[in-house]
């Protein structure tokens, strides 16, 4: 069962104040407010569709408005096959987000290339932007396109706010070319 | 009621000439005919504009590669459909893959516009009197016809998936 | 909406930056392949007088996955799963059309009751896809709770496939010669729960929209199509019929016992996105009417052909049979060689008549498989149809023809 009552951060609470780390409250934060960009393509789309709809909301966990511009957008849900004629464009829409941002890859055909092992496709997208959570399924479930959301909420709650400035990190988007 | 295959070959033979029919059959029982590419044209406009049969439906259009046929390697299969007597024809043409050269069926049909794009994507076959014949589905820059029967499926610069896993 | 002046390869000379157009204000809008209001990846360049549409030209094939060259490499049953993924909302029909035409290639008939449960499928799956169309129409002229309606429905839809077949979206639905299991209790009790209720709902879903002011006034006259235009163009499907002609493959060409049923062909007047809108609502309940019937009328016997070459051995035979057991090996490594010939069967997907063209060799592998899809052949006259409109009405006639990009690219 998904447990969706926020647990309070561990503090010191007292009368009218409370008292906590700020990474603590910046994850917290961070976790429940995260704006997807549905670059939905194909079957998996639809998927995400039913997903957003009232059976398997996704509102819920604070995905409430999808944006469809990668300037507004924290979190970057790609869904279905990407062809080589669609790389740039799913490149320029990373680079187009501001950080910190999180990518999920949804379905096989994103993780891999999936069933598709053909001269037109792009065998997974992880070879053109990095990837922080792979939901694998063709097409996944629901439920397990929200077990997706939730590993990228811990990784959000979990990072530290000075991730996107280290060496490690500037480290891994010099190997994709990323600017 | 469909008008009886023998009817309209009858009509072809008249129009074109018994002799430049290179083959007509029966497969599954649905006339179909192989012409030359030079007289598709006016036998297409004829059996459209034919005031019984009524071909004013062109259902389908796709090319084909036959590498073991010399000199008529490359083809054009066109389905016809005349919705006023539910009859279905269907029409080949081939040419030779140095010069495959097919005059285009927009002439007649503009649904043929984007299937023509499609079939000179996949091979190769240049349709005279396309307005717009350009790649459609593939990369624009690529500099192969990739359904042509000597290229392979899977894309040669791939690492992760290993050929010899998969029986290739 | 952000405006970006896009050159490319294939674009005509009046989009270069010398021309003149500059000069007389026309504004190049791309209406990109990731876009909120196009469903799937395809992209339009717009050339734009303040909000009118002075031309357009469109680029595919964003998702193009060579279908037709993957399937000259797999066996007959592997091809399912990628037929599935053709038009992915309403993935029975492409499934069964399939099976159909290998089914013609070979010779095989198929029982009656196999094809009973076929059409109760393929019924359900048309329901499934028009159902997004009409919502997501919904949607994008901003009337979003019809949405959310309709996807409750649509999770009985997937319920019941998934007791038929065992997966939601992406069906694989049925073997050649028949379907890989009989309909259990649990799925027969879960359709006449569905065609109790799914009336209630749609009804309404309609009383959101049918007579609603707002609604008519966006969509009424907006992208009209006359009948010579639409057939000069291919269109077949709702879109056909929304410009006043009767063409319907499962009336004129019947497969699969069609013929058994009683129902309607709904037709519109002009072709604009409201007559679109309507025949696809009416199709509903034409559909709901023939499940109704199949299910009334489900005849007893086998659900497969009896065709020992082709389709799969019961598993017990195989593991005690001797004949079970070569029948079993030589179908699964495709010992068994198809008749050689060319044969084409259409069936009426839920976007128009899905042609199937299959030339075999003799061979494992197909020599040549061409999918007609509708969409892709309907889609050429959208350039055409949107000149003259305003922006937004042309997001509306887009999403009233129903464009699957699985289907447009293939």
């Amino acid at each position: 069962m998904i447990d969706t009552n926020l647990p309070a951060p561990p503090g010191i609470e007292g009368q009218g104040f409370f008292a906590t780390a700020l990474d603590n409250v910046v994850g917290m934060a961070r976790k429940n407010s995260l704006w997807p960009l549905p670059f939905a393509t194909s079957c998996c789309g639809i998927e995400f569709m039913a997903t957003m709809g009232s059976h398997y909301d996704l509102a819920r966990f604070g995905s409430e408005r999808p944006s469809f511009s990668p300037r507004q957008a924290d979190l970057l849900m790609v869904m279905g096959t990407i062809a080589k004629k669609m790389g740039p464009v799913l490149r320029k829409t990373y680079e187009q987000m501001a950080e910190p941002r999180w990518v999920l890859s949804v379905g096989a055909c994103a993780c891999s290339g999936g069933i598709f092992d053909t001269y037109s496709v792009l065998q997974g997208i992880d070879r053109i932007i990095p990837v922080d959570v792979y939901v694998p399924g063709c097409p996944p479930r629901p439920e397990q396109i929200i077990e997706g959301l939730l590993k990228i909420q811990e990784l959000a709650q979990n990072e530290s706010t000075r991730r996107r400035d280290s060496e490690e990190y500037k480290a891994l988007l010099e190997s994709y070319s990323i600017q | 009621m469909p008008f009886s295959n023998e009817e309209i070959l009858g009509f072809v033979q008249h129009t074109i000439g018994e002799d430049n029919i290179i083959e007509a059959s029966e497969p599954h029982g649905l006339l179909t005919i192989e012409v030359k590419p030079e007289h598709l044209i006016v036998l297409v406009g004829r059996l459209k504009n034919h005031p019984d049969f009524q071909f004013t439906f062109m259902t389908d259009l796709c090319g084909m590669h036959i590498p073991e046929q010399i000199g008529r390697e490359l083809g054009v299969v066109y389905m016809f459909h005349s919705w006023a007597s539910n009859t279905l024809i269907r029409l080949k043409t081939f040419a030779p893959i140095e010069a495959p050269l097919i005059p285009s069926m927009t002439a007649h049909f503009n649904s043929a516009n984007w299937m023509e794009r499609e079939t000179y994507d996949f091979y190769g076959i240049i349709f005279q009197n396309h307005p717009n014949l350009v790649r459609i589905l593939n990369v624009d820059d690529m500099d192969y016809f990739p359904m042509r029967k000597e290229y392979p499926l899977e894309d040669q610069v791939r690492k992760d998936k290993v050929d010899e896993f998969f029986g290739r | 909406m952000e405006q970006l002046i896009k050159t490319g390869n294939n674009l005509p000379d009046v989009f270069s930056s010398d021309s003149e157009d500059f000069v007389n204000e026309l504004v190049t809008l791309n209406l990109g392949p990731t876009h909120p209001a196009t469903h799937g990846v395809f992209q339009n360049i717009l050339q734009m007088d303040g909000e009118r549409i002075v031309s357009g030209v469109s680029t595919i094939g964003y998702i193009h996955r060579a279908f037709e060259k993957i399937a000259e490499h797999r066996p007959f049953y592997q091809i399912t799963p990628l037929t599935d993924r053709m038009n992915y909302c309403s993935s029975p029909i492409n499934n069964m059309g399939w099976h159909m035409t290998v089914e013609k290639l070979l010779g095989v008939t198929v029982p009656k009751r196999a094809q009973y449960i076929r059409v109760i499928v393929m019924e359900l799956a048309r329901i499934a896809d028009h159902l997004i169309c009409n919502s997501i129409l919904g949607v994008d002229s901003g009337a979003f709770s019809g949405f959310l309606y309709v996807f409750q429905e649509r999770e009985k839809i997937y319920e019941i496939f998934e007791e038929i077949c065992g997966s939601r979206l992406t069906t694989n639905m049925g073997r050649v010669g028949g379907m890989e299991r009989d309909l259990n209790d649990i799925a027969i009790a879960k359709l006449k729960k569905f065609l109790i209720e799914f009336p209630a709902v749609f009804k309404e879903f309609e009383a959101l929209f049918n007579r609603n002011r707002i609604f008519m006034d966006r969509v009424i006259d907006v992208g009209p199509i006359s009948k010579e235009m639409a057939m000069d163009y291919g269109f077949t499907g709702p879109n056909l019929r929304a410009a006043g002609i009767d063409y319907d493959v499962r009336v004129m060409n019947p497969y699969s016992s069609y013929e058994d049923f009683q129902f309607d062909i709904p037709i519109g007047e002009n072709g604009d996105t409201y007559d679109r809108f309507m025949v696809r609502n009416e199709e509903v309940w034409q559909s709901l009417s023939i499940i109704q019937q199949a299910l009334d009328k489900l005849p007893e016997g086998p659900y497969h052909a009896d065709a020992p070459h082709y389709y799969l051995p019961e598993k017990d035979d195989v593991y005690t049979k001797m004949e079970a057991l070569i029948y079993h090996f030589k179908i699964i490594m495709g010992e068994i060689d198809a008749p050689k010939g060319e044969v084409y069967h259409a069936v009426e997907g839920g976007n128009g008549e899905l042609g199937f063209y299959l030339v075999s060799d003799g061979g494992r592998a197909p020599a040549r498989l061409h999918f007609r899809r509708p969409c892709f052949i309907y889609y050429q006259a959208y350039t055409e149809m949107a000149k003259g409109m305003m922006l937004s009405d042309a997001i509306l006639v887009l999403s009233s023809l129903n464009v699957i990009a699985g289907e447009l690219d293939a």
